[in-house]
């Protein structure tokens, strides 16, 4: 699997998507710099975590419009797999590559802690190698995570299996519409959440939950 | 140009004979802006003038140490070629003040002085106080302060891993925040400060300049009275994004071999900048205001030289390799301009529209500026040794100090700090030490930070012994050699001779200390003048740490590891009550003398521990600290879900064994197989171990003096602060 992490102005976790991609699939990723709109030919792209251009205005609006998310979403349109994680979502909503928002935490904090996920949809790229129902812990730190969708939405999303992640219950950190941490888009190519899966490919930093990810995606691209 | 009038002279924190020092020193009388370049550089907070005589005696040297003071933060060699780089500021005046900016800058300074270095920072540690907890202003005190430190730290994508954050009444009007930085360099990659050789370009990178800030260093010098809020424009404004920007930018071009020399933009801005650099290099400087990036219009050279808007860097280039420079910092979307040359002159020349407008020997801002023996009186320390034989029941006391402002849980705190970001971090927040793993290595950085104000008030030579003991209590207890120590040392009004004396006996015991434990101290910072209408804060000498541990898979963190484990308490018992958390929590008093520091026991129990803990003998360890050892063991239960039983010795009163504060102590918790080797091993080194129970059960369960279950700790453990932040207590 060749892979791709976009890197805007603060992102902040692009090194940490770039070490484990490299350590899942034993190849360094391309690392793509948002001025360009050039991204060579990869089966993935990482939109990474971070405060891209600063995320002054709503988080992730300014880097919708940045040349390398036209090239982004060109690829996503022809069926490449895009993962967002945390500001990586973000942009993806604000992109319209998914649909919804993801709003100020419902506590108004910043909040960083492991929180306890339900694996909903096994059946995608993303996640065949986790099994639908199982719970896995990956740490949230972001302070606009709050997902929200009309109800039109929401019941779709619900209704075609869409909801790849929600979070435990009662672990919900930030007020999520029906617990959601992240989502697919129709074509199951595109995945946003706002948990790290990145943090947790290495036993001694939190733990193991979020090599999975990585592994289903090397299995179904191969 | 206006006159110079001595209320102006007054205005600018001079006193008559600094005024006239300055003057003999330009052979005429300053012009305005020479004056406000004066004020800043003798300010206080630049000049160390009051401590420069004191911090001297200080160790600063070790086979280890690479730059101890005097750059812009601590280098230490950990090996392989690669050199950890740290030290620790405050920033208390302005977070009073305007708590969000003035965290959130002094987040943003700390990390420039370590990345200016050629440093790639790794984590950030906190060490916070507020006033009572009742005081109308603490509440938006702590909510803003987090928030600031959060908001900076979050962004730049720079861990928070640790910190402490208590209350006492004596910080109502003057709150302390230090805020340190620890980062990771190669050792043939440090950058420093001196601008040597002449007609190199100096180049200005980063944001541009605003009329922000304007006096800080000033402010930050004076005492706090009624009006201190109009000082908020003095306050900087931080911008985390362009931070980012600056340090990515900066170490790009680090990668080259284009900079001769350069300094981060902090306290005074432009001028202490350029005048440090080039006084460093032995050179003079020329600088042109005209080519200044300016965010406002009409601003004066006045305005421009005593600007502290953030984020700005200046860098001596190689001549030729300019465009080079530049390419990298319009890449990052940032600022770039000559502003001047370095010349043979030894002066600080500076130009605007065409004319100078000061023009001062560079060593007289530094070199040059006023040191002060200022008179003291060595503090009379409390002698009397506590063996109260307090019959208070032990669970409600317990769950007390567990559930107090001080002790309680600080999780509404560290979890609004990215803690995991660039994926390192082995131990978090709730440890006794941070452990960060060095990126693609099997080393790690433990570090930490301490101050017990309560004992320094009792004793400051021996409370500030004890923050260095500790500091490096905390690191060996999770497994790391401690390497050197970076100190913050917020008091009071130095002028006045008893809090002089706090000061200097606080120095003194942190040489003791650091040159008995060979902990050198490399980098360091002052903060005085903390007294709002003539009340001085507790003494706080604050001591940050950093140590090293070769394998980061054999170290040891406080949650118990399995049911029936052997739990040991490694060190003397001495039952003394004097100034713990347990008098002053539970009994509301302060008194007697604090627990006396015995260098030679801390060294000896600590190596000792240290030693079980890299042969993967001790996986399960915690430092006894405030609160003693019931504190300690309800902290490694909370931590596990996993309780515990234990069992006093024969005759020991309960309260004084279990909340006694004696220094140099361990809990560790072994498999029961390897109790026997524990015993032994301590008995040949001479140490004093003692099995006081063993794990297991969901509760903390002492016999007859009772029994109380981990969900009523951690439920009294994690209220308080919560609650009070929603304001329902």
């Amino acid at each position: 699997m060749k892979s791709a992490v976009v890197i805007f102005p603060a992102s902040n976790c692009d090194r940490d998507a770039a070490v484990a991609l490299e350590q899942m699939t034993g190849k360094k990723p391309h690392l793509i710099w948002h001025a360009d709109s050039d991204i060579p030919d990869v089966d993935l792209i990482v939109l990474p975590g971070g405060f891209s251009y600063g995320d002054y205005l709503r988080c992730g609006a300014m880097a919708s419009q940045s040349p390398v998310m036209r090239t982004v979403k060109e690829r996503a349109e022809k069926g490449v797999s895009v993962l967002g994680i945390c500001n990586g979502f973000q942009i993806l909503t604000e992109t319209h590559l998914l649909p919804g928002a993801l709003m100020r935490n419902a506590g108004l904090k910043f909040v960083c802690r492991p929180v306890g996920l339900a694996v909903c949809e096994a059946q995608s790229r993303f996640t065949r190698r986790y099994s639908s129902g199982q719970t896995v812990v990956f740490p949230v730190a972001h302070g606009e995570g709050n997902y929200t969708a009309d109800d039109d939405t929401l019941k779709a999303l619900e209704a075609e299996g869409r909801i790849a992640f929600r979070y435990a219950e009662g672990d919900n950190p930030n007020g999520s519409a029906h617990d959601i941490a992240g989502i697919l888009n129709e074509k199951r190519n595109v995945l946003g959440l706002m948990p790290h899966p990145e943090r947790v490919c290495d036993a001694l930093i939190g733990g193991t939950d979020g090599r999975a990810m990585f592994e289903s995606l090397i299995e179904a691209i191969g | 140009m206006s006159r110079i009038s001595p209320d102006v002279v007054r205005e600018h924190g001079l006193s008559e004979e600094e005024y006239a020092k300055i003057e003999a020193l330009l052979g005429r009388a300053p012009n305005m802006v020479e004056l406000g370049v004066f004020s800043v550089m003798w300010s206080e907070h630049c000049s160390y003038k009051s401590t420069r005589a004191h911090l001297k005696k200080l160790p600063t040297k070790g086979k280890r140490v690479i730059h101890g003071p005097g750059e812009n933060a601590g280098v230490v060699d950990i090996g392989d070629g690669d050199c950890v780089v740290f030290k620790m500021e405050s920033h208390n005046h302005p977070s009073f003040i305007e708590p969000y900016q003035g965290a959130a800058t002094g987040v943003g300074g700390i990390l420039r002085d370590v990345f200016t270095m050629g440093a790639r920072p790794i984590a950030m540690l906190d060490s916070l106080r507020f006033g009572a907890p009742d005081h109308p202003k603490t509440r938006s005190l702590v909510s803003g302060v987090v928030a600031g430190i959060g908001g900076y730290g979050n962004c730049m994508g720079i861990p928070t891993v640790a910190g402490e954050t208590a209350f006492d009444e004596s910080y109502n009007g003057n709150i302390l925040v230090n805020a340190m930085c620890v980062g990771l360099a190669k050792k043939d990659k440090i950058f420093l400060s001196a601008a040597k050789g002449v007609g190199n370009p100096i180049v200005y990178v980063g944001s541009k300049t605003g009329r922000d800030g304007i006096h800080g260093a000033t402010m930050a010098s004076a005492e706090f009275n009624a009006d201190s809020e109009e000082k908020r424009p003095t306050v900087q404004v931080g911008d985390p994004f362009a931070e980012k920007l600056v340090l990515e930018a900066c170490l790009e071009l680090m990668e080259s071999d284009a900079i001769i020399a350069i300094q981060d933009m902090g306290a005074a801005g432009l001028t202490s900048s350029s005048s440090e650099m080039a006084d460093k290099g032995g050179v003079g400087a020329e600088i042109d205001l005209d080519k200044v990036p300016q965010r406002e219009t009409n601003m004066t050279a006045y305005d421009m030289m005593l600007s502290e808007s953030q984020e700005r860097m200046l860098a001596v280039l190689k001549p030729g390799r300019e465009k080079e420079a530049e390419r990298i910092f319009k890449k990052w979307g940032l600022d770039f301009s000559i502003i001047g040359i370095t010349t043979d002159t030894h002066r600080l020349i500076v130009k605007h529209r065409n004319e100078v407008v000061a023009d001062m020997p560079v060593g007289s801002l530094s070199d040059a500026a006023p040191v002060y023996e200022r008179p003291f009186v060595k503090p009379e320390p409390a002698h009397e040794m506590l063996l109260t034989d307090a019959t208070r029941a032990v669970v409600p006391s317990l769950l007390k100090v567990l559930g107090s402002p001080d002790m309680c849980s600080k999780r509404w705190i560290w979890e609004q700090y990215d803690h995991s970001v660039m994926a390192d971090t082995v131990i978090g927040p709730g440890g006794d030490a941070a452990l960060v793993r060095v990126h693609n290595t099997n080393k790690g950085l433990a570090m930490t930070v301490d101050a017990n104000p309560h004992y320094c008030k009792a004793d400051p030579y021996e409370g500030a012994k004890q923050a260095v003991a500790e500091a490096w209590r905390n690191l060996t207890a999770v497994g790391a050699h401690p390497l050197a120590v970076t100190d913050n040392l917020n008091f009071g009004n130095p002028e006045k001779p008893e809090i002089m004396g706090q000061i200097v006996a606080a120095v003194d015991g942190i040489g003791e200390a650091c040159r008995f434990l060979d902990f050198p101290v490399v980098s360091g910072n002052c903060s005085l003048y903390n007294e709002t209408q003539g009340e001085g804060i507790l003494p706080t000498p604050t001591i940050g740490a950093v140590g090293l541990v070769k394998d980061v898979t054999k170290t040891a963190s406080i949650p118990f590891k399995r049911v029936g484990d052997a739990i040991f308490l490694i060190g003397e018992v001495r039952c003394q009550l004097g100034r713990s958390a347990y008098l002053r929590l539970v009994e509301s008093r302060e008194a007697g003398a604090m627990p006396p520091v015995d260098l030679s026991a801390e060294k000896q129990n600590g190596d000792f521990v240290r030693d079980l803990i890299e042969t993967g003998i001790v996986d399960t360890c915690h430092d006894i600290s405030d609160g003693g050892v019931i504190v300690a063991l309800a902290e490694m239960a909370m931590a596990s879900g996993v309780g515990a039983h234990i069992v006093l010795p024969n005759g020991m009163p309960p309260i004084p064994f279990l909340f006694g504060e004696e220094q140099a102590r361990y809990l560790i918790a072994v498999p029961t197989e390897k109790a026997e080797k524990i015993l032994t091993d301590a008995a040949v080194n001479g140490i004093f171990a003692m099995m006081l129970g063993e794990t297991g059960g969901l509760t903390l369960r002492l016999d007859e003096l009772g029994e109380v279950s981990l969900e009523s700790l951690k439920k009294s453990h994690e209220a308080w602060l919560p609650s009070y932040m929603a304001g329902d207590s």
